[in-house]
């Protein structure tokens, strides 16, 4: 925040930097975020909850994103997602009680040109077979 | 102050060159219905309904954020547009709940007005029901959501002429749903004044003072513009 010299507009570079820095927000993070910036608590609260990018709840150890762009939509990420969800028992954007895994989803990643598309702990994999990625799942909730 | 003139709808007009079509278009008794719009607070132009067509441009544009033009021709009531002002009104009434019979400001509701302006007589979209909350933890106020069009007037009203900024809006699209501070109560948001502005901000039933019945709320939103006109001249 002292980069950003406590600037009123810099509130998503901070954002971006507490989620970077803590993993996701809390309550208390986006409040003191608030009181240094100047800004009302609830126009915090609102920019973070209006970016898919930040996240209230804590993330998994494991993040599994896959993308719902059109071009990956059309090459059928919806049953894509439909098979990671039911092989982790997640609903999309949810995280498992175990904190093993966050299964999330995004609205394309500009890598169209492999679509369907999926990012498995920040590694983008292209062309994604359902059955394929049921597996890769599967081995990252059965890892300890 | 450099006066244009326009026609509006075939009228030739007048106005002041930092006009916009919506004020020039009111003051030469042409009514172009609002929603979002509220005197004293700034423009959004959320709504979508003072949409209006300007000769040689083929895209709508908002009539509360278009600056008035020497020889614009403007027109605020052709089929194209009330199209959409009534598809506009029938999807604000499809996304929440929506019930007049039930609600405290049925009669005085400008949503409810707009449905008959625009000629509503049924919603031809699939209603959402979402499920929304009612929040009475304020002494004096409650919020209902389901009838909340996400206008932003109570914001605006609470950040620019309170200057306290208490509401907001959190999540996007569907989901998106009015808070106070950091989506706590109402009751228990620090920096509510309780000054009611909100209330008489609010275009529907949404923000309503605790103990009104059905169809007993009663507001004049246009205190908000005699509140910010009464400072700004320092009468």
């Amino acid at each position: 925040m002292k980069r950003h010299q406590y600037r009123a507009d810099a509130l998503i570079e901070v954002l971006h930097k507490a989620q970077e820095l803590y993993g996701h927000l809390t309550e208390d993070r986006l409040l003191a975020i608030a009181h240094s910036l100047h800004l009302p608590p609830s126009r915090v609260y609102g920019v973070a909850t209006f970016y898919h990018f930040f996240s209230l709840t804590p993330q998994g150890e494991h993040s599994c994103t896959v993308c719902l762009g059109t071009a990956c939509y059309v090459k059928g990420a919806m049953e894509l997602l439909a098979t990671l969800e039911t092989e982790s028992g997640l609903r999309a954007g949810s995280t498992s009680a175990d904190g093993k895994l966050s299964l999330l989803t995004a609205r394309c990643l500009g890598a169209c040109g492999i679509a369907p598309a999926v990012i498995v702990d920040g590694n983008v994999a292209g062309h994604a077979d359902p059955e394929v990625m049921r597996a890769r799942v599967r081995a990252l909730l059965d890892e300890d | 102050m450099a006066a244009r003139t326009l026609t509006i709808n075939g009228t030739l007009i007048s106005a002041r060159s930092n006009e916009t079509v919506l004020e020039a278009a009111r003051e030469a008794g042409i009514s172009i219905p609002t929603l979002c719009h509220l005197d004293g607070l700034s423009e959004v132009g959320a709504c979508r309904l003072c949409l209006v067509e300007i000769a040689g441009s083929a895209k709508l544009q908002p009539a509360c954020h278009t600056t008035v033009t020497e020889g614009m021709e403007v027109q605020t009531d052709t089929p194209r547009l009330k199209a959409h002002r009534r598809a506009i009104v029938e999807l604000l009434f499809a996304e929440r709940n929506h019930i007049c019979a039930v609600c405290v400001a049925s009669g005085h509701c400008e949503l409810q007005q707009l449905a008959v302006e625009v000629g509503m007589s049924h919603v031809r979209y699939e209603y959402l029901s979402p499920d929304c909350s009612v929040d009475i933890s304020h002494a004096r106020f409650g919020i209902d959501h389901n009838r909340c069009v996400l206008c932003t007037r109570c914001v605006r009203a609470c950040d620019e002429v309170e200057g306290v900024h208490t509401w907001d809006i959190a999540g996007r699209g569907t989901n998106a749903r009015l808070i106070t501070d950091l989506n706590v109560p109402w009751g228990e948001a620090t920096s509510c004044t309780s000054c009611g502005k909100c209330l008489l901000a609010c275009p529907t039933g949404a923000i309503f003072s605790r103990g009104s019945t059905v169809a007993e709320l009663e507001r004049d939103a246009s205190r908000i513009a005699t509140i910010v006109a009464a400072r700004n001249e320092r009468w």
